[in-house]
């Protein structure tokens, strides 16, 4: 069972289909026992970071995801608040990847970067049957900085991290929910990640 | 580099899909959920569903074929159609809406802009804009495209955008039901000004429009409705010579 954690974000609804979609239980949750009892978690993503920030610190839900050790999926501004820092309301974040997230700068694009774009350098256990150069969808204006942690890169105006890696921790800065059937392989590759310990 | 969309678009009547011509003379095609999954398995890349009898009669949007829709499809989709408060906004984003367009609303009461671009991300609000060209004017147009609204096009639009509009979606009335291709040149212009996406609508009938809107026209995405639910122009077709003309699409 995975538990989605609710920090107040919003489109946790998308999220939930695609995972019935794809036939896989979930709950929606900010109970430390239920995140406790999950067989993965997802820090699902629509929101401002400073606001999310605040919401975690007070129900506390950093320290009860610390006390875990299964996988850790967070989504577009789920991954974002598992960097270390944020641009966005200028906020410290939880810190499970060495990097931080900057403003998208409009150099000669248009700011949010919304629509499909590839991603490329694609690797990773979250990308397994997914072509190097697939297209995913973005909606974003904040992303993280490219980083050893990357396990796929994406072009807007410059380069960003559109997924991260670093033990049991993934993120997506696109939306899989939202991505197709490209997107559903890479929720069933998720839930496929065995327990990896830090 | 970000693709260009093909958007196709599913007016909604009593929970049928309908095709409007010039906004007036309906035809009923089919299930909205379920033309809505055939568009996501041939590739489209996004959806926008309009609730057309709501703006005018007053009905509420429909929220429970929204949840449905967020239920079967797999890729984004907009509502629009009787959106009148950032209550009516959040109902449909607790439904699964991606997005959610305004049109006559905002018009009537522009702070709706902001109101629901502060409490939901401007990713969330996407403003419709119709508009007719008279005596080389673009007058914005309200209730479906038959009253004129004491604004213009590209102030308007600009306006939509600094109060936190995430997308424009501009359909320029006298070519929508004409299939004699978009108004490029006027949507080059608006997309080139505009530091959000702009979404084409009105006037497809054939591929090379397709083509035109991207290139000369500058469009982030274009929105089109009879020439594919009428399954002339196919959409794994359309996208694939797209591709093959060097437009960057997702295929």
């Amino acid at each position: 069972m995975t538990a989605i954690i609710d920090y107040g974000s919003g489109n946790i609804f998308s999220l939930g289909a695609a995972l019935e979609r794809i036939g896989e239980e979930y709950t929606v949750t900010s109970e430390e026992s239920v995140i406790l009892a999950a067989e993965r978690l997802i820090l699902p993503g629509v929101g401002e970071a400073s606001h999310a920030m605040r919401v975690i610190r007070e129900r506390k839900l950093d320290h009860i995801i610390e006390k875990t050790s299964v996988p850790v999926l967070g989504i577009c501004i789920g991954m974002q608040l598992m960097c270390s820092y944020s641009e966005e309301g200028d906020t410290p974040c939880l810190g499970y990847f060495a990097t931080s997230v900057k403003r998208l700068l409009p150099e000669g694009v248009k700011i949010p970067h919304m629509g499909w774009n590839s991603i490329n350098g694609v690797k990773g256990s979250l990308f397994e049957g997914i072509k190097e150069g697939e297209c995913f969808y973005f909606v974003h204006s904040f992303a993280p900085a490219p980083s050893l942690s990357a396990t796929s890169m994406t072009k807007h105006g410059s380069l960003f991290s559109s997924s991260l890696e670093s033990g049991r921790f993934f993120g997506t800065q696109f939306h899989p929910e939202k991505s197709g059937e490209a997107g559903e392989r890479v929720l069933r590759n998720f839930i496929n990640i065995r327990n990896k310990s830090l | 580099m970000v693709r260009k969309r093909i958007i196709p678009c599913l007016d909604v009547l009593d929970g049928k899909t309908v095709k409007g011509v010039n906004f007036i003379n309906l035809r009923e095609m089919g299930d909205p959920v379920e033309m809505g999954r055939y568009y996501a398995e041939q590739g489209a890349d996004e959806l926008v569903y309009l609730d057309i009898s709501a703006s005018y009669e007053g009905r509420g949007t429909f929220r429970s074929l929204v949840s449905r829709i967020a239920k079967g499809i797999n890729i984004p989709f907009t509502v629009g159609g009787g959106i009148s408060s950032a209550d009516d906004a959040s109902a449909l984003l607790d439904s699964g809406a991606d997005k959610v367009s305004v049109n006559t609303s905002a018009l009537e009461n522009p702070d709706l802009i902001d109101k629901i671009a502060s409490k939901f991300g401007s990713q969330f609000i996407v403003v419709a804009v119709d508009a007719l060209e008279r005596d080389g004017l673009w007058q914005v147009m309200k209730k479906g495209g038959r009253y004129a609204a004491n604004r213009e096009l590209f102030e308007w639009s600009e306006e939509a955008c600094s109060r936190g509009a995430g997308e424009i979606l501009f359909t320029s009335v006298g070519h929508d039901g004409t299939r004699g291709g978009f108004a490029c040149s006027t949507l080059s212009l608006l997309s080139s000004m505009l530091p959000v996406p702009v979404i084409a609508s009105g006037g497809a009938g054939n591929m090379s429009h397709f083509a035109q809107v991207f290139s000369d026209g500058k469009a982030d995405a274009a929105l089109a409705a009879s020439v594919f639910h009428s399954g002339e122009i196919p959409v794994p077709v359309l996208k694939k010579w797209l591709d093959s003309q060097g437009i960057n699409v997702r295929i």
